[in-house]
């Protein structure tokens, strides 16, 4: 007997590999293999048991991935239907046939090339005097330059750290002590919009927490919740690292960090 | 005295705009040859398709025409005003050229037959071919190491386009220079005319 979340589960399947299907003929595939009345029974079929927003949206999705389909079904009719048609299959054998110059021959007869005349503009010119007069002479360009003899001498670890050859920490410590302020951070909630947890001061320093954030996920330290329909996003640190590598099919989610929404995040912030 | 006087006028006022046409179609002055019917109307004055047939006539004793490509390469029967302002005019061959000549426009034998295969095959697919596609038909005709490389020559030179799903469409150049339906059609007919031919 499957119960109600198992076949939830593979309802979701179901619409997912629609929508992949789908999208297959965007990129070229015959719309004609893709057999309409099946999907929609699949798509009612599953219907009913959709109540979640995100639910939903995958269904409004793969509707909208078939209506695709169909548009370009109809095109490939109306392009049949049209004197311009012409049959790729005979044509391709007419090329096979053809020698290289037997059609350069036809190809000539239906091409007017242009004629056109390429000129210096005052705006190019401008740029190879600058180019010319920033240039340094040969004997300096080409002049040998004998290697910088550098007396050996000790250096400490502060300085190989301040000239950023060492890193003060591993990455995993940086990104254990970044999963401990994300824990703090949630101030006994379970979990925290993600900008305001990535949001900072400045929009390089946002880009850095974003993007340890995205290791935070992958590894297995948090989690996303996504709310689709709101906009929103949250981020739930775990209580224990729970490794997902391997285990589990991973998807990616491309999270876009622009300096607009920065912006507006401050701004809301300030308010 | 008076109406000899004015026809002189008119007549120098066209000879000066029909050069000005002259300098604007065969130079140059964007990126892509061409010039835009605004950018005609704004230097010539909005009577621009009058001198733009009068210099069409004119150079058709020299085998070249004033070639109208409107927008998105639609076929217009009677343009009007709007339709010739967002065209792209060019100067283009008027008559056909024959091999040998070819050969002096720079490109090899192999580098135009591979051109035109493209193109036909394209256009008879309705205009969108995945790349993968045209580069197997023309492995029938070019050695395998030409392929990839024609093929970046022929989108450089505007004649066809590559989008984000890897798949081939034809561009600006081809739309401005070759009549893709004749081609196909003396393509699918090459048998019966190189016979009569011979």
């Amino acid at each position: 007997m499957i119960t109600n979340g198992q076949r939830k589960k593979l309802g979701k399947e179901r619409l997912q590999r629609v929508i992949d299907v789908c999208r297959s003929v965007e990129k070229g595939l015959d719309p004609f293999s893709i057999d309409i009345d099946d999907i929609i029974t699949v798509v009612r079929e599953y219907f009913p048991d959709w109540d979640l927003p995100e639910e939903l949206c995958l269904d409004a999705e793969a509707i909208h991935q078939l209506s695709s389909v169909i548009e370009l079904q109809s095109d490939w009719v109306k392009r049949r239907s049209t004197s311009l048609y012409t049959d790729p299959f005979l044509l391709e054998e007419k090329i096979q046939l053809l020698s290289k110059e037997e059609i350069v021959k036809l190809f000539l007869k239906a091409w007017d090339p242009i004629v056109e005349l390429e000129q210096m503009s005052f705006h190019s010119l401008t740029q190879s005097l600058n180019y010319w007069a920033s240039l340094l002479p040969l004997s300096e360009r080409w002049q040998i330059i004998a290697p910088l003899k550098v007396d050996a001498g000790a250096t400490t670890r502060e300085e190989l750290i301040k000239q950023r050859i060492f890193v003060e920490k591993t990455f995993s410590e940086t990104l254990e002590a970044f999963w401990e302020e994300l824990k703090k951070k949630i101030d006994g909630e379970d979990r925290i919009r993600y900008w305001d947890f990535i949001g900072a001061d400045t929009y390089l320093k946002t880009i850095e927490r974003a993007y340890m954030t995205s290791f935070l996920v992958t590894y297995g330290y948090a989690t996303l919740e996504i709310f689709r329909l709101e906009e929103e996003i949250f981020i739930k640190p775990f209580k224990k690292q729970r490794s997902l590598l391997g285990k589990k099919q991973m998807n990616s989610i491309p999270i876009s960090i622009n300096i607009e929404d920065w912006r507006k995040w401050r701004e809301s912030k300030q308010e | 005295m008076e109406r000899k006087q004015a026809r002189i006028t008119r007549k120098t006022f066209y000879a000066r705009k029909i050069k000005e046409a002259v300098h604007l179609l065969f130079f140059q002055h964007h990126r892509k040859p061409g010039v835009k019917g605004w950018e005609l109307k704004r230097r010539l004055g909005s009577n621009y398709p009058k001198m733009l047939n009068i210099l069409d006539n004119y150079l058709e004793k020299l085998d070249l025409q004033v070639k109208t490509i409107f927008e998105e390469g639609k076929t217009v029967e009677k343009p009007t005003l709007k339709h010739l302002d967002k065209a792209r005019f060019y100067i283009t061959l008027r008559g056909d050229l024959n091999s040998e000549e070819a050969k002096l426009i720079g490109w090899r034998i192999d580098d135009i037959a591979g051109l035109a295969i493209a193109i036909s095959f394209i256009t008879s697919k309705g205009g969108v071919v995945p790349r993968k596609d045209v580069e197997k038909l023309l492995r029938n005709k070019l050695p395998d190491w030409r392929v990839d490389m024609n093929i970046k020559r022929y989108m450089q030179s505007g004649y066809l386009g590559e989008d984000e799903n890897e798949q081939l469409y034809l561009d600006w150049r081809t739309r401005a220079e070759i009549d893709q339906k004749e081609l196909v059609e003396l393509i699918l007919t090459a048998d019966l005319k190189l016979h009569e031919g011979d």
